[in-house]
C-alpha cells in the first residue's frame, strides 16, 4: 500500500488563482459589453485583439524563457481585458497589439511573471502608449450610426468628442449625472458605464474576491479632497437651505461629477485593488487607498494630463514594498518596546 | 446566547464532524501493541520491563526519570516480546515494547483509587497516572499543573472548542461522561485553588452547554454548594481551540509571544484530560485507553472508539469496520494540523485524537504556483504573522528576515496554507524557517562559547 505523505494541513480551500482570476473576469463582463453596446464594433474588436494577442505574448515568452506555460492561471486573459477596456475605441489596432506586448511581456514577464510585476501590466501599458502615442490616445469619440456596417468595424463612424473631464475644465457642455452613471459619454471602452462598472465590484465583494478597504480609502480620500479643495468647497455651500432638494445636490454635484467621469471607478475597484501591486496588510491597503486619492485629486485639478486614475495608481504601486515594510504586522500578543515595563 | 469571536483571523474549513451523533465504541482483541516508550513533550522513559516479562493493564513498563517525562503503562495483558527501536509518526528513531495480548484485558491487580491530602499528592498522582495533556500537545500535565508560586491561577479554560475537522471525540467524551469531566475540573480547581472555570465550547455543538449546566445542577443537589464553573459558546472558526486564542476569545488577555498562559493567570487544559482526571481519581487506572475518531472516505464505519494506546492503525481499521478503498492516505490527528504517515502499523500514542483514512476522494496534493500576493494567508494568520513574507525569507535561506517576520511565533495552525489560492506549502516553509533560525542560533552560541574559552585560555596564559 503505497500511502501519501505530505505535510498539514492535509485540507484546501476551494479558491485558486484560476478561480481567482475567473472571478475578476465576469466581474469585468457588464463593463465590457455596455463598452461594446456604447462603442460598436470596433469595441469588440479592440476587445478580442487584446485579450488574443495577450495570451499570445504569454504564451511565447513562457516558452522563450523555457519556464513552464502559466496560461490556465487566466490572468493574461484579465490583463488583456483590462488593457482593452482602458483603451479609447478609436485606437489603431496595431497600437493595441503593441500595448499587449508591452503589459504581457515588459511589465510582467521581464520581471518573472505573474507575482513578480511591480506596476498593473494594464496601466503600465496604457503609460507607455500614452507617452508613445499621445495623440491617438487622446483622440475621445462617441459612436454614430447602425451598429452592424463595415463603418462600425472600423471606426469610420465614431464622432469625436469631449470627455466630461474636459467639459468639467472649460464649464462647457456638462453631461447629467444620470448620462455619466449609465454611460452615455465619451471615454476608454471600459470606464464609461459606472452602473455595469459598480455590479461587477459588487460580485467581486460579495465572492470575497477582493477586499473594499482600498476602494473606500481611495474615494472617499478623492470625495473629501474634492469637498475641501475643489472648485466649489463644501463650505461655501453651508449658508443654504438643506431643507430644499437643490441645496443636496449642490453639496453632491462635483463629487459625484468627479466619482462618474474619467477611470475613477473603474481604476478604484479593478485595477487599484489588483493583488500583486498593492500592499498585503490591511493598514498598508488603507494608505495606498488615501495616496491614490490624493495623487487622482492632485492630477486631476492641477495636473494638465487626463490619465490622473492611471499615474495615481501607478505612482503608488512603486511605493507599494515600502507601504509593506512600514505597515509589518505585529505578532499577536506582542508588546510595543515603549509599552515594556 | 451571543457566540464570542474575538481574535481575528482564521479560516472556516469544512466541519465534516460526520461522527457526532454516533456512541463511542470499546474496540478489544488486540493481539499486540506496540508502547512507544516516548509519548509527550520531554526526554523519553527508560524501559523497565524485559522480553518474556508478564504485564497487565495498567502495569509501568517506562519510568520516568527526568522531571519533564512522563510514565508508559502497558493497556493490554500479556508477554512483553521484544524491546526495539522503531520510525514513530513524525520520522524519529524511537524505543518501543512489542506487548503480545493474552486478549484478557486485566487489570495491574495493584491499581487502586488513589488518595489525596494535598497538592503534591494530586501532582504525584497525575504524573503516576501517566497523564500527558490529550488535546494533542502532549504537554506534561503535572509540570502544566505545577505553577511558580508568583504566578498563581486565577481561571481554569476548559477546552472543548475542538475546531479540527472531523474530530468529534471531545464532543462524545462530554456527550457519555460528563459527570467525570465535572469532577476533574473541580479536583483542579480544589487541589491549586482555582476560583473560577469557563468552559470554552464553538457554537456547531449545541448540545455541550445544556449537558454541562445539567451536570452542574445535579452535583449542586449532591453537594449542596454551587461549582463556580461557566459554559461559554464560541464562534466556530479554526482554530479557536488553539490555545492563545481561546485565551483571548474567553477573557480577553492576550498571552505575549514566548510567554506561557500562566503570565495571564490561566490554566488551560484539554477536556478530555479533565475527564480522565475524574475517572482517575474513581478507579485508579493510568491512562492506557484513548477516544479517537475514525474518519474519513476510504472508512466502512467512521465513528468514534476507544481504543487502547499502542495499538497499530491496521488492526484498529481492521477493527473499526475496514476500509472500502484502498486508503490513499493515513493521518494521526485532524486534517489541519495531523501528520501525515507512511506506512499503516505504527502504534497510537496518548495525545492522538483522530486517525483520518483518506481514500481517493479527499486525497489532494495541488502543484504549488507563484504567489500572487492576495493577503489571504496575512488575513487569516491568528498570530498576525506574514506567512508568505516568512516563506520567501525560507526559500532565500535569509535567516535575518526569518527573524524580521517573527517566524518563531508561528503556532503551525496551518490557516495560512488552507487559505492560499495559489496552493503553496506555507506552514511546510515556515517549518523549515523555524530550524534554519534555530541552527543559526546554535551557531552563534557555540561561536560565543568558543570566544569566550578563547579568552579565558588567554587570560591564563
Amino acid at each position: 500500500m503505497a500511502l501519501q505523505v505530505s505535510h498539514s494541513p492535509h485540507v484546501r480551500d476551494a479558491a485558486t488563482t484560476q478561480s481567482l482570476m475567473r472571478d475578476v473576469i465576469i466581474a469585468l463582463l457588464p463593463a465590457t459589453f455596455a463598452g461594446w453596446y456604447f462603442f460598436g464594433l470596433r469595441a469588440v474588436l479592440i476587445t478580442c485583439l487584446s485579450v488574443l494577442s495577450s495570451i499570445v505574448f504569454e504564451y511565447i515568452s513562457r516558452k522563450i524563457m523555457k519556464r513552464e506555460q502559466t496560461i490556465s492561471d487566466l490572468s493574461a486573459i484579465v490583463t488583456g481585458l483590462l488593457l482593452a477596456l482602458n483603451l479609447p475605441p478609436t485606437l489603431p489596432l496595431y497600437m493595441v497589439v503593441i500595448g499587449a506586448f508591452f503589459a504581457i511581456v515588459v511589465v510582467k514577464q521581464f520581471f518573472g511573471g505573474l507575482g513578480n510585476n511591480f506596476i498593473n501590466p494594464a496601466l503600465g501599458a496604457r503609460i507607455f502608449l500614452v507617452i508613445a502615442f499621445p495623440k491617438a490616445m487622446t483622440q475621445w469619440a462617441v459612436r454614430s450610426g447602425a451598429y452592424f456596417t463595415r463603418d462600425a468595424l472600423t471606426g469610420a463612424d465614431m464622432v469625436s468628442s469631449a470627455t466630461p473631464l474636459t467639459l468639467f475644465r472649460s464649464s462647457e457642455n456638462l453631461p447629467s449625472i444620470s448620462d455619466l452613471f449609465f454611460g452615455n459619454r465619451a471615454g476608454c471602452i471600459g470606464e464609461v458605464c459606472i452602473a455595469a462598472l459598480l455590479v461587477g465590484a459588487i460580485y467581486l465583494i460579495c465572492r470575497h474576491v477582493i477586499r473594499p478597504v482600498i476602494p473606500f480609502f481611495y474615494l472617499g480620500t478623492f470625495i473629501l479632497c474634492v469637498w475641501l479643495f475643489g472648485n466649489t468647497p463644501i463650505y461655501t455651500l453651508f449658508n443654504q437651505d438643506f431643507t430644499t432638494l437643490s441645496a443636496w445636490s449642490n453639496l453632491f454635484y462635483e463629487p459625484c461629477y468627479m466619482l462618474f467621469s474619467g477611470g475613477l471607478i473603474l481604476g478604484a475597484f479593478f485595477m487599484a485593488t489588483d493583488y500583486v501591486t498593492s500592499p498585503i496588510t490591511g493598514k498598508g491597503k488603507m494608505l495606498f487607498g488615501i495616496g491614490c486619492g490624493l495623487f487622482t485629486f492632485l492630477i486631476r485639478y492641477y495636473g494638465n494630463i487626463s490619465e490622473g486614475v492611471s499615474f495615481a495608481i501607478i505612482i503608488m504601486n512603486i511605493l507599494t514594498p515600502h507601504i509593506d515594510t512600514l505597515t509589518m504586522r505585529r505578532p499577536f500578543g506582542e508588546v510595543k518596546a515603549h509599552e515594556q515595563k | 446566547m451571543r457566540s464570542l469571536h474575538a481574535f481575528t483571523g482564521g479560516v472556516h474549513p469544512i466541519g465534516n464532524k460526520n461522527t457526532d451523533v454516533l456512541p463511542s465504541i470499546h474496540l478489544h482483541g488486540f493481539k499486540e501493541v506496540e508502547l512507544l516508550l516516548k509519548q509527550h513533550i520531554g526526554p523519553p522513559c527508560t524501559c523497565v520491563v524485559k522480553p518474556g516479562d508478564k504485564v497487565y493493564v495498567g502495569t509501568m513498563i517506562g519510568r520516568a526519570e527526568h522531571p519533564m517525562a512522563v510514565p508508559i503503562h502497558s493497556s493490554v495483558s500479556g508477554t512483553v516480546k521484544e524491546i526495539h527501536y522503531v520510525i514513530s509518526a513524525n520520522g524519529t528513531p524511537v524505543e518501543s515494547v512489542r506487548i503480545e495480548s493474552d486478549l484478557r484485558e486485566q487489570v495491574d491487580p495493584a491499581c487502586c483509587p488513589p488518595l489525596l491530602e494535598n497538592k503534591d499528592d494530586f501532582l504525584k498522582m497525575i504524573r503516576d497516572s501517566g497523564l500527558v495533556g490529550l488535546g494533542g500537545a502532549a504537554f506534561p500535565t503535572h509540570i502544566k499543573l505545577n505553577p511558580p508560586a508568583d504566578k498563581p491561577p486565577k481561571v481554569l479554560i476548559v477546552n472543548a472548542a475542538e475546531c479540527e475537522p472531523y474530530i468529534t471525540a471531545d464532543y462524545r467524551q462530554i456527550c457519555e461522561h460528563p459527570d467525570d469531566i465535572v469532577d476533574g475540573i473541580l479536583a483542579v480547581m480544589k487541589y491549586l485553588s482555582i476560583p473560577k472555570t469557563i468552559v470554552g465550547v464553538e457554537d456547531n455543538k449545541p448540545l455541550v452547554t445544556r449537558i454541562f449546566t445539567h451536570e452542574l445542577k445535579k452535583h449542586f443537589f449532591k453537594t449542596g454548594t454551587p461549582a463556580d464553573i461557566e459554559v461559554k459558546t464560541l464562534k466556530s472558526i479554526y482554530p479557536q481551540g488553539a490555545e492563545k486564542m481561546l485565551i483571548y476569545t474567553l477573557i480577553g488577555k492576550k498571552v505575549p509571544p514566548g510567554k506561557l498562559p500562566l503570565d495571564v493567570g490561566v490554566v488551560v487544559m484539554n477536556v478530555s484530560t479533565l475527564r480522565f482526571i475524574g475517572l482517575y481519581l474513581k478507579e485508579g487506572v493510568p491512562l492506557t485507553r484513548k477516544r479517537v475518531t475514525l474518519d474519513g472516505s476510504a472508512l466502512n464505519t467512521p465513528g468514534n472508539f476507544i481504543i487502547p494506546i499502542g495499538a497499530k492503525i491496521n488492526d484498529i481499521i481492521e477493527a473499526a469496520g475496514g476500509t472500502s478503498e484502498e486508503p490513499k492516505k493515513i493521518i494521526m490527528g485532524g486534517a489541519m494540523m495531523g501528520v501525515a504517515v507512511d506506512r499503516d502499523d505504527i502504534g497510537i500514542v496518548k495525545p492522538n485524537n483522530a486517525i483520518l483514512v483518506f481514500g481517493s476522494k479527499e486525497t489532494t496534493l495541488p502543484p504549488e504556483s507563484a504567489c500572487i500576493r492576495c493577503g489571504r494567508c496575512v488575513a487569516s494568520c491568528p498570530m498576525h504573522l506574514m506567512p508568505t513574507g516568512i516563506d520567501q525569507s525560507t526559500r532565500r535561506r535569509d535567516v535575518e528576515g526569518l527573524i524580521k517576520y517573527h517566524v518563531m511565533d508561528c503556532i503551525e495552525c496551518g490557516c495560512c496554507t488552507y487559505a492560499c489560492p495559489a496552493k503553496r506549502y506555507l506552514t511546510q516553509s515556515i517549518k523549515d524557517g523555524k530550524s534554519l533560525v534555530r541552527k543559526e542560533n546554535e551557531r552563534i552560541a557555540t561561536e560565543k562559547k568558543l570566544l569566550a574559552e578563547k579568552k579565558t585560555e588567554e587570560e591564563g596564559k
